[in-house]
């Protein structure tokens, strides 16, 4: 293994204690337990937003904390799934008393400690709501499996409903607004190359030089299939298809019952893509790609696009919902209405995403 | 024959070295099937918990319990913390107040645990989980001791349940958790949680045996 690190043990810890000194005018950082949370918190009269997951997907999460996006993120051990004590804490540190919205990835840990900790919150009387991202197309049944995983749409997710709390939204309201960003979300990813966690040392799968793996995960779990290496233009066509064809996709979560205190069953169905749908076009680097290749697969997703008649009204091209070093890309496409256009438009000060904020020193004002 | 508080205390500490001892082998487990880090997490976990044994070493069976599901649920991560930190959380309300246990607290203990584990996960037996360890292993125990079977006789006859309900999960296709994602390719792997499950009610056997 090679990689730039001091000791394996202190590589979460030492990358947030960077990012704490990088970013001192938008962020904190909390140990033990550990969490990122914005520099101003808790803003008075606003839902706090926090997700969270494994380390090893940066700049996901903590990097979208600060301004018009998340009050916090927890991380964990890479691909380990964090603790609800720490999801308690930061959810002590930011919630306002307006609440706090919990953004999970649907994977099976990250699940049941997000429920845990959502049990916890409600019991110190913090209002609070968990919804889940699942737009991981490679995932095709949710009966035999934990169902899709949480992917790309999670990044945009995050943006758009951070700008919704920013503008003063109830609790219900953006967990509305977040669940119809979920099932208007689809993605799909593939890679070159496997990723090396840390701890472990060496890589997690063994891919050959002429072979690629499609419908991968974010943790290097095995995707659809295992096939020789084809062009960007392929690849890109085998995704953008996958996602755009793919069926209405129906099933059943958990989400937390306020009033009852308990948790409730809820059905719900992604409609499928139609021509005239307008979509924010996301491509995404699992880490290792550099960005002139994200924006060769760019170039053949927006001829495919526009074939299938959706317009991009938006797009997002970069490294932000990564797996360690692994080479390759996903694909995400998020249907998009007037009023999540506006809200992805909406100003942003985070480290990883920043747009219409005016100066850093002018926005870091308030913040001092 | 009871389990006394110096047993449970020994039964964790066991735990901890033989989680130690498995961790690359769970963690290599967990490589073929999930995401390469279930070896490694227990062993974090049960560090934790050694570390904060020493806090209610003088405290009932139940408060140790519960100290070490704390420990679990605040230091694993994944699936496997809320599901282990359930385990033991559970357990020791079960047995909450108690300074020893009959072989049939043990029984209710272990049931109770299993459980929780059942309510947070909501896996059956053939989901290829830590489920398909614990639930048979426990049966049997339970059975056993109906049967009239001296309680070493019937932890004997637990840990052979909870081995081949380990075992039965190489040929199963998994349907909770990251090796859902394989489909028919999970198939053919022993599954990381029901090996993990196995050490720790096969420690349990082993720190009683060693006690004699």
């Amino acid at each position: 293994m090679k990689k730039l690190i001091n000791k394996v043990e202190n590589v979460v810890r030492e990358s947030l204690e960077g990012m704490a000194l990088a970013h001192s005018d938008l962020i904190r950082v909390h140990f033990d337990p550990t969490f990122v949370y914005r520099a101003n918190a808790p803003v008075a009269n606003k839902v706090a937003v926090i997700s969270g997951g494994g380390s090893g997907h940066e700049p996901m999460h903590g990097g979208f904390v600060g301004v018009g996006m998340l009050d916090a993120a927890c991380p964990g051990e890479v691909f380990t799934s964090p603790t609800p004590d720490q999801m308690l804490e930061a959810a002590r540190t930011v919630n306002s008393g307006a609440g706090v919205l919990y953004i999970v990835k649907n994977y099976t840990g990250d699940v049941m400690n997000f429920e845990m900790a959502a049990e916890l919150a409600a019991s110190e009387g913090i209002p609070v709501q968990n919804i889940l991202i699942d737009d991981d197309v490679a995932v095709k049944d949710s009966l035999y499996t934990a169902g899709r995983r949480g992917v790309g749409t999670t990044v945009l997710a995050e943006k758009i409903v951070g700008a919704a709390a920013e503008e003063g939204r109830d609790l219900k309201a953006l967990a509305d607004l977040c669940r119809r960003v979920n099932i208007n979300g689809r993605s799909m990813g593939m890679a070159l190359t496997s990723c090396t966690v840390p701890a472990k040392g060496s890589p997690t799968f063994e891919l050959g030089d002429d072979e690629m793996e499609i419908g991968i995960g974010i943790h290097g779990e095995p995707g659809r299939e295992r096939m020789p290496l084809k062009s960007a233009d392929e690849i890109t066509e085998m995704l953008a298809l996958a996602i755009i064809e793919d069926e209405a996709y129906t099933r059943t979560v958990r989400e937390f019952d306020m009033e009852k205190g308990t948790w409730i069953e809820v059905e719900l169905t992604d409609p499928p893509f139609q021509p005239g749908d307008n979509v924010l076009a996301f491509v995404n680097s699992m880490g290792g790609t550099p960005v002139s290749e994200l924006y060769i697969v760019y170039r053949k997703l927006h001829e495919i696009c526009e074939k299938k008649g959706l317009r991009i009204v938006r797009n997002l091209v970069g490294a932000y919902i990564t797996s360690l070093e692994m080479q390759g890309v996903s694909i995400t496409l998020l249907r998009m209405d007037d009023e999540m256009i506006r809200l992805w438009d909406a100003p942003v000060n985070t480290p990883a995403l920043r747009w219409g904020a005016g100066s850093t020193a002018a926005l870091s004002q308030p913040l001092a | 024959m009871t389990l006394t508080k110096t047993d449970v205390l020994a039964w964790l500490r066991n735990i901890a070295t033989v989680l130690a001892e498995n961790k690359t082998y769970l963690t290599e487990l967990d490589a073929a099937i999930g995401d390469a880090d279930h070896g490694i997490n227990m062993d974090r976990g049960f560090q934790r918990v050694m570390s904060q044994l020493p806090t209610v070493e003088d405290k009932d069976i139940g408060t140790i319990l519960k100290t070490t599901g704390m420990a679990l649920l605040s230091s694993v991560g994944g699936a496997g913390g809320p599901l282990y930190g359930t385990f033991f959380m559970r357990m020791g309300m079960a047995v909450a107040g108690k300074e020893e246990l009959s072989p049939e607290d043990v029984h209710t203990m272990l049931a109770a645990g299993l459980d929780g584990v059942m309510q947070r996960g909501k896996a059956e037996v053939g989901d290829k989980t830590m489920v398909d360890t614990l639930a048979p292993a426990i049966r049997t125990l339970g059975n056993a001791l109906t049967a009239g079977h001296h309680f070493d006789d019937a932890l004997d006859r637990m840990v052979a349940a909870a081995e081949e309900g380990m075992k039965s999960t190489i040929p199963l296709v998994a349907r909770k958790g990251r090796a859902s994602y394989l489909g028919d390719r999970s198939a053919g792997h022993q599954d990381p949680g029901a090996t993990s499950s196995y050490l720790i009610l096969a420690a349990l056997r082993d720190t009683l045996k060693a006690d004699e």
